[in-house]
């Protein structure tokens, strides 16, 4: 009975020193901080009413294609030296094949954007986290490389960047002893716009994969999802990932 | 005035190419490269004492909470810092002449931004102003006697190898 007291003492007490630094702020701040930092809330793109994912639809994914992944390295930078073991794989195309019936389907495997990603449960500094809008990312200020969550992915997303980098894109910094993996193109996102796998998938006439708002029931993606039957890879973790699949 | 340029001159000389370098410094202070663009507001000396603190705020802004509109960003800083050498290309982290190093050279404080981030504006070729720097790859990863090397080299980061 008394942790309610106390805890609601403490919020009081931090509710206090919050409005006084607000009015020290307020006061000091014209002509100096206000330039700094003002407004930065009201910018905050990351928006706790969306739930960013894809829907992908395996049948239209062409076998031969894989305009996905290279307009992914191209917007961000990264591309792979013919090593497999260390090459950077944000996106990745992979086939799979029915046993019994000899079906085999090809699809985009990147980063599920999980609800409950292990990713972040298992990094131990904080790097790996969930934005508010569902994007899973690596603070790669915090990384520090334990490669964690690359064990925990049930996915692969992953990738460890092993060499020294260069020239890398402004928007998507990225470097040696950090991992990384698919950002859902936040970079893009923030400004209104589509994944680049997304905006190249539709430019080759495929359209596999779509991109939307799974909150919003009025979004392609949300009413797609509500017609035809999809399935989320591995569903027995419970992850509800924000990747979705159909026609596997 | 002449007659002062020639007896420097004449003084700077008399001591070889090698002082003549030490001759041209007004102080002991950090030369730092002229920028482009508007002055800050706020003033040098302001940003000089606050500019890793202004970044760090705005840096989990814009990676957490998707905020782009920030007021402080690298991306930012070379609009207007991107240093050029003497040949007027704009350098990397890797040259003494980079905006960033004048200081933190002088004040021995190594960053550790420019290993994730670009040192130049977007649209630069990083790759062909540091081919030279970073450590040169085996071809063969059966050339044992190149791998060595090649290890040896990255054991310490561009920047360093780059000295």
């Amino acid at each position: 009975m008394k942790i309610p007291t106390l805890k609601g003492a403490d919020i009081s007490r931090r509710d206090f020193l919050r409005s006084g630094a607000a009015v020290a702020t307020a006061t000091l701040a014209p002509g100096v901080t206000l330039m700094a930092f003002g407004g930065s809330e009201a910018h905050a793109a990351a928006d706790a009413d969306k739930r960013w994912g894809l829907l992908i639809d395996a049948n239209k994914c062409d076998a031969d294609c894989d305009a996905c992944v290279s307009a992914c390295s191209k917007e961000n930078g990264w591309a792979g030296e013919g090593n497999p073991e260390t090459d950077p794989q944000w996106i990745r195309k992979i086939t799979m094949q029915n046993t019994s019936t000899g079906r085999e389907v090809t699809m985009p495997m990147m980063c599920q954007h999980c609800e409950e990603p292990p990713c972040v449960d298992v990094c131990p500094t904080g790097a790996s986290f969930k934005r508010v809008d569902g994007i899973v990312l690596v603070d790669k200020h915090t990384c520090i490389g334990c490669r964690y969550c690359m064990m925990a992915c049930p996915f692969d997303a992953r990738s460890f960047v092993h060499e020294p980098v260069i020239n890398q894109k402004s928007h998507a910094p990225r470097g040696q002893g950090t991992v990384e993996s698919c950002t859902l193109c936040v970079h893009r996102i923030d400004k209104g716009g589509r994944p680049a796998c997304v905006e190249a998938c539709e430019a080759t006439g495929h359209e596999a994969i779509i991109f939307g708002d799974l909150r919003d029931p009025e979004s392609d993606i949300s009413k797609r999802l509500a017609q035809y039957p999809s399935v989320a890879l591995r569903p027995d973790l419970d992850l509800n990932p924000g990747v979705r699949y159909t026609n596997l | 005035m002449t007659l002062f340029i020639r007896l420097a001159l004449l003084f700077a000389f008399s001591f070889g190419a090698g002082s003549l370098a030490a001759q041209e410094r007004s102080s002991l202070l950090p030369d730092i490269p002229a920028a482009s663009g508007e002055p800050h507001a706020e003033g040098n000396e302001y940003w000089r004492r606050n500019h890793m603190d202004l970044m760090k705020h705005d840096r989990d802004s814009t990676l957490r909470d998707g905020d782009r509109e920030i007021a402080a960003s690298l991306k930012g800083c070379f609009d207007c810092h991107a240093a050029k050498d003497d040949a007027g290309q704009v350098v990397t982290y890797e040259s003494e002449q980079h905006f960033c190093r004048a200081c933190h050279d002088y004040v021995a404080v190594k960053v550790d931004c420019f290993m994730c981030h670009r040192s130049t504006p977007d649209g630069v070729d990083e790759h062909a102003l540091q081919a030279a720097i970073l450590p040169k790859k085996p071809l063969d990863s059966t050339d044992v006697q190149g791998v060595i090397a090649y290890l040896n080299q990255t054991e310490s980061k561009p920047t360093e190898a780059g000295e």
